[in-house]
C-alpha cells in the first residue's frame, strides 16, 4: 500500500502563546515547534503499522519552509520512508489541502492520512479538503484501520458512540486516539532519516479563502472561590444561585 | 440568504437549535437542509427557532460526507445562498471542508459567537489558549459553530418543510455496525461534565463519579493519563490532544490542572477543583475549589446535589 501522510508543524504542548505585529501574528519565538501529535501518533504510526504488516511505502508531505525541515526529519526518523516539503509559508488550510491534493494526484496513493486536527488552528478542515478536490471518499475521526486489498475497514467516532464502516481505496481517512501508540525513534532511525530522500517541490498558485485579522487572549479568570470541604450544600447553592448553572 | 444544515438522524438535538438560531442572527430569510427520519412535524418546529424553510432528503442516510456535500452545495446554488452554517459537530467537521473546495468558499471552523462588525468572526485557536478573528475572502462563506456557543432561541412559529431527492449521489461508504452506549450524554455536546484523573488511583473508584454525574444529569470526562492506562475509554478523555469541550459547568475531581488539559477545557463557563493539594495549578483556572479528598468530598456532593434536585420539584 502506498501511503501519504500529512504532517504539520505545531507549538510544543507547553509553549507559552503570545502574538506579536500588533496582535496579528502568532510569536514564534523562544517556541519549539514539534510534529502535530495527531498527526505523528495517530496517522503517521498507524501507516508505519500497516506498511509493516502488508507492504508499501510511507511518504510524508507538508507544505512549510525549510526552517520545517526539522519535524520532516523527526517524522522521517520514525519510520517513513520519504519526505516531500511544498515550499510555502501557509496562512490557510484550504491553500494548503490544495497543493497537498494535487501533488497526490500526480503520485496515485492508495490512502491519504491526516491528524483528526492540529492543535494550534484545530480548524479539521485540510483532510475533507484534501477528499472533495480528489474526488475521494473521506472517513474522518477514524480511531482504527485494517486494509484488505483494496478495502478499508475503520472505527470512527459518531456522536455518542463509534462506528465500523468500510471505504474502498483510494480514499482520505482523518485519525484520532486510539489508531495507534505514539512511537519514540531511536538511534538507528534518527541516523537513517539524515539519508533519507527529502524532496522540495515548489507551491502551485492557490489564492486564501480566509485569513485571521487579529488575535487575543482569552480574559483571566477572577479569583477562585474556596468552599469548606464539609459544606457541599453551599457548593450547590453557588452552583445554582451565583454561577446559575444547575 | 442562509442556508443551515443540520443531521436530524436522531431527532433534533441542542446542536441542531444552536445553529438555526445562529442563522437566524445572519439573515432574515434562513432554509434549513437536512436528512434522515425526524418526523415533519419535528422538523416544522425548526420554524420556531428562525428557519423559514425546511428541506428534507430521506433518502440520505447521512454517513458519507461525500454524499453530504454534494446535497448542500445543490441545494445552496438553488437557493442562491451566501452563507452555509454547520455545526463544529462531527457532520460539520466531515463536510464544512469538502464544501468548502466544491462552492470554493472559505471555512470558518469552530465559530464561538456571531460574527463582528467588520465581519470577522471569532474562534479558539491554540487549544482554547486564545481566540483568533477570522476573515472570509471569497464571495461566498461557510461557518461551523462550536456547540454550546450560543443558546437556541424561539423566535418564530413554524415552517414549512419539503420534500427532496436526488441530489446526492451514491453513498461511497458502507455501515457495517454502529455502537452506542445507551444512556451517553455525549461529550461534546454536554452542557455539564463531570471529569476525574490519576488522583481518583483506580479504575474501580469511578462508581462515585458516575454517581455524581447521574444525579447532576452530566457526562463524565477524564484526564489523558487515566484514558491512556486504560482506566476509561478513549474518548472520554479531554484536553488538547483529546476532545475539546466548553460545558456550562466542568468539575475536575482529582486533575491537577497541566496547560495540555487545561487547554481543552478552560472554555467551560463555570469549573470546580476538587483536590487535596492547595497548590495544584487547576485551582487558579478554577471559579470554585475545594481542597479536600475526593472520596470524602464527591459522596457529599452527591448527597448535597440530590437534596438540592428534591427542593426543585
Ligand atoms: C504532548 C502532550 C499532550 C498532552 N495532552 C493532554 C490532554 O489532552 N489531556 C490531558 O488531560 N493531559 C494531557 N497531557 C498530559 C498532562 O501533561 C498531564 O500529565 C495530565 O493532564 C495529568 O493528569 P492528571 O491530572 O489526571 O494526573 P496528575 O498530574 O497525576 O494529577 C493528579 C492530581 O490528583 C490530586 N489528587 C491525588 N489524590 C487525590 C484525592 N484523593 N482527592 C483529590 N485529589 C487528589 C493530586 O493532588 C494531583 O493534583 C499531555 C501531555 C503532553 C506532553
Amino acid at each position: 500500500m502506498n501511503i501519504l501522510v500529512c504532517i504539520s508543524k505545531a507549538p510544543d504542548t507547553t509553549s507559552k502563546i503570545a502574538f506579536t505585529n500588533n496582535s496579528t501574528q502568532f510569536d514564534e519565538n523562544g517556541v519549539q515547534f514539534i510534529v502535530n501529535p495527531y498527526d505523528e501518533w495517530y496517522a503517521l504510526v498507524r501507516a508505519l503499522e500497516l506498511k509493516e504488516t502488508i507492504g508499501g511505502n510511507v511518504t510524508i508531505v507538508t507544505v512549510g519552509t525549510a526552517t520545517d525541515e526539522a519535524i520532516i526529519r523527526k517524522a522521517l526518523a520514525i519510520g517513513a520512508d520519504e519526505a516531500v516539503r511544498i515550499d510555502a509559508d501557509p496562512k490557510d488550510a484550504y491553500f494548503v489541502a490544495m497543493q497537498v491534493a494535487s501533488y497526490a494526484k500526480a503520485k496515485g496513493f492508495d490512502l491519504v492520512m491526516t491528524g483528526k486536527e492540529t492543535i494550534n488552528y484545530n480548524g479539521s478542515q485540510v483532510g475533507g479538503m484534501i477528499a472533495e478536490a480528489m474526488d475521494l471518499p473521506f472517513v474522518s475521526l477514524a480511531t482504527k484501520l485494517d486494509a484488505n486489498g483494496t478495502k478499508l475497514t475503520l472505527e470512527r467516532e459518531i456522536v455518542g458512540g463509534v462506528q465500523v464502516v468500510e471505504v474502498q481505496t483510494p480514499a482520505v481517512i482523518s485519525c484520532a486516539k486510539g489508531m495507534a501508540e505514539q512511537r519514540i525513534p531511536n538511534m538507528r532511525g534518527i541516523m537513517a532519516a539524515r539519508t533519507k530522500p527529502l524532496t522540495v517541490i515548489p507551491a502551485e498558485a492557490v489564492e486564501d479563502l480566509t485569513s485571521y485579522v487579529t488575535y487575543s487572549m482569552p480574559n483571566a479568570k477572577s479569583s477562585v472561590k474556596m468552599i469548606d470541604p464539609s459544606n457541599m450544600d453551599e457548593l450547590v447553592a453557588l452552583l445554582h444561585n451565583e454561577a446559575k448553572v444547575i | 440568504m442562509v442556508l443551515v444544515y443540520i443531521n436530524s438522524t436522531t431527532g433534533l438535538s441542542k446542536a441542531a437549535l444552536e445553529t438555526v438560531t445562529y442563522g437566524k442572527k445572519l439573515s432574515g430569510d434562513v432554509t434549513v437542509i437536512t436528512n434522515g427520519s425526524a418526523s415533519n412535524e419535528q422538523l416544522a418546529q425548526l420554524g420556531e427557532y428562525g428557519a423559514s424553510k425546511v428541506l428534507v432528503d430521506r433518502s440520505v442516510d447521512g454517513e458519507d460526507p461525500q454524499q453530504l456535500a454534494r446535497l448542500v452545495a445543490a441545494v445552496a446554488d438553488q437557493v442562491s445562498a451566501s452563507t452555509v452554517i454547520f455545526s463544529h459537530d462531527i457532520y460539520g467537521k466531515a463536510v464544512a471542508p469538502r464544501l468548502s473546495v466544491r462552492m470554493k468558499a472559505g471555512l470558518v471552523a469552530g465559530a464561538i459567537a456571531v460574527p463582528e462588525a467588520d465581519g470577522s468572526v471569532k474562534v479558539n485557536v491554540f487549544s482554547g489558549k486564545a481566540v483568533g478573528y477570522v476573515k472570509v475572502a471569497s464571495s461566498k462563506q461557510i461557518i461551523s459553530l462550536l456547540p454550546n456557543s450560543i443558546q437556541p432561541e424561539k423566535t418564530g412559529s413554524v415552517c414549512s418543510v419539503e420534500e427532496t431527492n436526488g441530489l446526492a449521489g451514491a453513498s461511497a461508504i458502507n455501515v457495517l455496525e454502529t455502537k452506542k452506549p445507551e444512556g451517553n450524554i455525549p461529550l461534546p455536546e454536554a452542557e455539564l461534565v463531570v471529569s476525574a484523573g490519576r488522583g481518583l488511583k483506580g479504575p474501580e473508584n469511578w462508581g462515585m463519579i458516575e454517581e455524581l454525574a447521574t444525579a447532576l444529569g452530566a457526562a463524565t470526562a477524564c484526564s489523558r493519563p487515566v484514558a491512556d492506562i486504560g482506566w476509561r475509554p478513549h474518548h472520554e478523555h479531554v484536553g488538547q490532544t483529546g476532545v475539546a469541550i466548553r460545558p456550562n459547568l466542568y468539575i475536575a475531581v482529582g486533575i491537577s490542572g497541566a496547560i495540555q488539559h487545561l487547554a481543552g477545557v478552560n472554555g467551560s463557563k463555570v469549573i470546580v477543583v476538587v483536590n487535596t493539594d492547595t497548590e495544584a495549578p487547576f485551582f487558579k483556572a478554577a471559579d470554585y475549589g475545594v481542597v479536600g479528598d475526593a472520596f470524602d468530598v464527591i459522596p457529599k456532593l452527591t448527597e448535597a446535589v440530590k437534596r438540592f434536585k428534591a427542593t426543585q420539584h
